[in-house]
């Protein structure tokens, strides 16, 4: 089993958060607090990667396949990948603001004094327990208003990894199963609700199944704890 | 009401004429009083259209207050609430003590339909509009609006919404026979343990025996998603 990664703040993202504050007076930097709310009843999120980029970057696209970066987060919960993709660029980036799981129904706050050109906003987590799935915001754009802005975010699915709902510790790109249920409401021995994944890009996650035996049947997840309808989070974002 | 504010003016007016100190303390403690005995009043008049299939919801509770607020996503939900989540029991929640005036539809709002009642309030426009409802097929689902601000609202004009479905965390939703209060079930509403959560989430769904959780007292025809209802809002007056 890979355990999602915890990693500790991005250095060079502070250096550029630094000299992007040094530089506010005479810029366009924006000051901006945001909280993220996991609004669902059983379902965790992984360590967060909240980035905020220029226009012509994405973490992901609607109908696009995913990327490696992507698949890392959406299977196992690992931001790593980002994070490096991340540091070729100048994007501000904040890793794991929650230092670990956001529990359902839990919030976490962050700040960003973001540099001149990162004017779209982003982020990406796992949902965990799922195959592939994960919660995002894909290029935002940053008003320039000062105000209070609120963003309802989806679930979505990575389309790498069939939704066995098989919880086997499988976390690795290409490993099929579910890393683990935090809550430890899962069952065992499930067959597995298929071997398919079909609609191999990004798209909307159709939702867990589940179901009622803890010791066998198609899943190993329960279908009266583990589902959730969308949205999956609010997202707050304070420009000062 | 129109004229005793003409006549309020008229008064403060004269007393007013009668000074030369616009500053006297005694002539603002005047008008202040003869402010005070004649309410200016807001009414919003509230419509509630359920758009789910087969998911009546229980009487629609309104109410205005300047604090506080009927629920919080992942914090405990009070017992008010639970008892609206659980039975669609409105009566603890309109009687809260932060509550400056409240209101109800006249009964159950059927699938397909919608409902429109009227929510006054004396000498202040800028009080907070919270609803409340619950879906009846349900162990603790409901839906409704937290803490709108409808100071900006002018008279004649309207502020609508599609509304989505929260979990009160209170009663698991094991969607077993007699746990459920609505016509799919008949059993109880409200039940003071908590084997949930204990947190107000978003509601993940009902799960129903036609998607394999054979215990069950629900069937398709019970499943919902987001949105549940459509707010309509009008001040009018």
């Amino acid at each position: 089993m890979k355990a999602p990664i915890f990693n500790k703040t991005n250095l060079m993202g502070t250096v550029l958060s630094l000299s992007a504050l040094a530089m506010s007076k005479s810029s366009l930097a924006a000051d901006i607090d945001i909280k993220v709310t996991n609004l669902t009843q059983g379902i965790y999120f992984t360590p967060l990667l909240v980035t905020a980029h220029s226009d012509d970057l994405s973490l992901y696209k609607v109908g696009m396949a995913a990327s490696e970066d992507l698949q890392k987060v959406a299977e196992g919960g690992d931001i790593s990948g980002y994070t490096m993709t991340l540091s070729s660029t100048t994007a501000d980036v904040v890793e794991n603001p929650a230092e670990g799981l956001l529990a359902p129904g839990m919030s976490v706050e962050t700040s960003m004094m973001t540099m001149d050109a990162n004017t779209h906003l982003s982020l990406v987590s796992m949902l965990l327990p799922t195959n592939d799935g994960f919660v995002g915001l894909n290029s935002w754009e940053i008003p320039t208003e000062v105000g209070t802005y609120t963003i309802y975010l989806n679930g979505y699915d990575a389309g790498t990894e069939a939704n066995d709902e098989i919880i086997n510790g499988g976390g690795m790109p290409g490993a099929a199963g579910i890393p683990v249920d935090p809550s430890g409401n899962n069952g065992t021995g499930a067959t597995g609700v298929t071997m398919e994944e079909a609609t191999q890009v990004v798209h909307i996650h159709r939702g867990n199944l589940g179901d009622d035996d803890i010791a066998g049947g198609h899943s190993d997840l329960d279908s009266r704890i583990h589902r959730w309808l969308n949205p999956v989070a609010k997202v707050t974002v304070t420009v000062k | 009401m129109t004229r005793f504010k003409l006549t309020a003016i008229a008064v403060s007016a004269l007393f007013l004429a009668a000074c030369n100190d616009d500053d006297d303390p005694q002539v603002m403690e005047m008008e202040e009083m003869m402010e005070e005995v004649v309410p200016v009043t807001t009414t919003y008049e509230v419509t509630v259209q359920n758009i789910t299939y087969g998911q009546p919801l229980s009487p629609i509770a309104a109410v205005l207050h300047d604090e506080g607020q009927l629920w919080m996503v992942g914090e405990s939900a009070s017992e008010s609430l639970e008892k609206l989540a659980e039975a669609g029991d409105a009566s603890d929640l309109i009687a809260l003590p932060v509550v400056l005036a409240s209101a109800q539809s006249e009964g159950v709002v059927m699938p397909g339909t919608s409902t429109t009642f009227s929510i006054s309030i004396d000498d202040n426009a800028m009080s907070n509009l919270s609803l409340a409802s619950m879906l009846v097929n349900t162990n603790d689902a409901f839906t409704g609006l937290n803490k709108i601000s409808l100071a900006n609202l002018e008279v004649g004009a309207s502020w609508s919404s599609f509304v989505g479905v929260y979990d009160a965390g209170t009663e698991s939703n094991s969607e077993v026979t007699g746990t459920i209060p609505g016509p799919a079930d008949g059993g109880t509403g409200f039940d003071m343990e908590r084997d949930d959560t204990d947190f107000v989430s978003m509601h993940p769904g009902v799960v129903t025996r036609d998607d394999g959780l054979m215990t069950s007292v629900l069937t398709q025809a019970h499943k919902f998603d987001q949105p549940v209802a459509y707010v309509t809002i009008t001040r009018t007056e």
